[in-house]
């Protein structure tokens, strides 16, 4: 794919990383576009978790850069979605206060963090109660509440790392309509890291398959399925012609 | 209402049995006195005596080791948790001094504080403190990392990492060590009031009655100081309970 430098919201160039001198990237190149949904999938191991942890400065990474419109991720906003909701919430404070407290960190002043905190309660129409504490909440509650606080700060780019495996199915159907919906309407460049291919497709703009270690590409699919995508959806016969390509593409990557 | 029958019948029970070992005569009446005596005896004691006196001294004795306890341990601890290297480097230290029966360093003390109160208060103080540093390290070490990781994608920079989130981790951990701490004080403040020149407190009490043969008296001074040490551990279950709602939820 290629994208004009305007366009491109992150420019990856020969990323290296090994764990204890196992390569996992060794010389990786990818370019997101700006506003662009990038789910990535692959086998367990893969290092799907790895690339975003380096892209959002987690995790030192060995070699090569990862910029953003030529910036480092320490001169950006992002927001980072993690998969241990119950872990990654503060459960000393209110969920309304996890929210606030990245706007806080940033030092916007009080009254702008209040219409912000309003705004993306109406975005997501919450009706339960922010004022509450995050233990307090259901499981898919608390995982709302880690979205909004990722999203409150406006974002450059967003990071979600399987963001729906510890939820039920119910509840992921759900969030998975409210989430693209929002995204959708603000614009956000995100990076998703799935182990659901039914998912990644759902979500993505781009679907970015990868290989076992040392990670390559396997395909790079782009999704032009259109918006919403509803439940419904799933059954559409676009639908299921992507994912069967796709699913055919995952095995013979896990087979190689 | 329940939740006190058992406790309250447990204590009956154990009432009633020591009355049953007094009228077998399972040992000398001296020794062991009925129990209404023991009640008694320290009920006087309250009332006319110094049992009062003695309790408060106690109390304040205790109080007192486990504040600089705690004013020590908890900063000292909350620092060398957040550089693990460094507790590393000193945790065999901590380890062997909290392993240290505290009563083997009364001599020590007293050549340094003097056969005065200092002993008494820096002995309790300074076994409490091991206790309540050695858990505030260990709290901040186990402090979960996907929340100092998402504090810090947020903007948060280190020192704002450690109030923060980390302090907060540690919360239930660091309460857990200010609970033995506070048991801890009492044990050694007890034992240095019998033996390092006292003129008052639960020790010196329980230590006088039994060279006087008061052993009503005893009984009761123990029973004293037993109550203390299990009100000092409610209460702090309670703060526990209050401060930290959202432990193991």
């Amino acid at each position: 794919m290629s994208l004009t430098p305007r366009e491109t919201a992150i420019t990856i160039r020969g990323l290296r990383k090994a764990f204890g001198g196992q390569p996992v990237y060794s010389g990786f190149d990818l370019d997101v576009r700006r506003g662009d949904i990038l789910a990535i999938f692959g086998p367990n191991g893969c290092g799907k978790s790895t690339l975003i942890n380096m892209a959002a400065g987690l995790l030192p990474k060995d070699g090569g850069d990862i910029l953003y419109d030529g910036r480092e991720v320490s001169e950006i906003r992002v927001g980072y979605v993690f998969q241990n909701y119950r872990e990654a919430l503060f459960p000393w404070r209110r969920a309304a206060d996890n929210i606030r407290y990245p706007m806080r960190r940033m030092g916007l002043a009080p009254a702008q963090v209040e219409s912000r905190l309003q705004s993306l309660a109406e975005r997501f129409r919450v009706r339960f109660d922010l004022n509450r504490y995050p233990y307090e909440l259901s499981g898919g509650q608390q995982q709302l509440v880690s979205i909004m606080r990722a999203l409150a700060v406006e974002p450059e780019v967003l990071f979600l790392d399987e963001p729906f495996s510890a939820l039920d199915f119910e509840t992921t159907l759900s969030l998975r309509d409210l989430l693209q919906r929002v995204l959708k309407d603000l614009g956000v460049t995100t990076i998703l890291v799935s182990h659901d291919l039914e998912e990644s497709i759902v979500l993505a703009d781009r679907l970015l398959m990868l290989t076992r270690r040392p990670t390559t590409v396997a395909d790079d699919v782009p999704i032009t399925l259109p918006w919403p995508r509803q439940a419904e959806s799933l059954a559409a016969p676009d639908f299921m012609a992507l994912k069967a390509r796709c699913l055919d593409v995952f095995q013979r990557a896990v087979a190689a | 209402m329940r939740a006190l029958t058992a406790p309250v019948l447990g204590a009956i029970g154990f009432v009633l049995l020591w009355q049953v070992a007094v009228w077998l005569r399972v040992a000398d009446p001296i020794l062991l006195p009925p129990p209404a005596e023991a009640f008694s005896e320290t009920w006087r004691g309250f009332a006319s005596g110094t049992l009062a006196h003695d309790t408060w001294r106690t109390v304040q004795r205790t109080g007192l080791a486990f504040l600089i306890a705690t004013a020590i341990g908890v900063p000292l601890g909350v620092a060398l948790g957040a550089q693990e290297k460094l507790y590393r480097g000193v945790e065999f230290i901590v380890d062997f001094f909290r392993s240290t029966p505290a009563s083997a360093l009364f001599p020590l003390f007293l050549i340094l504080f003097g056969p005065g109160e200092g002993t008494k208060i820096a002995v309790a103080a300074f076994g409490a403190a091991l206790v309540i540093l050695f858990n505030a390290a260990y709290g901040v070490i186990n402090a979960r990392r996907t929340r100092v990781l998402a504090a810090r994608i947020m903007g948060a920079s280190g020192p704002r990492i450690l109030v923060d989130v980390l302090i907060w981790e540690a919360l239930p951990q660091i309460l857990v060590g200010m609970r033995s701490g506070i048991s801890l004080a009492l044990v050694i403040v007890v034992v240095a009031e019998m033996f390092i020149g006292s003129t008052d407190g639960l020790g010196h009490r329980v230590i006088n009655a039994q060279m006087l043969f008061e052993s009503g008296l005893m009984y009761g001074v123990i029973f004293v100081a037993g109550a203390l040490g299990y009100l000092l551990n409610l209460a702090f279950l309670l703060i526990e309970k209050r401060f930290v709602h959202w432990s193991g939820r």
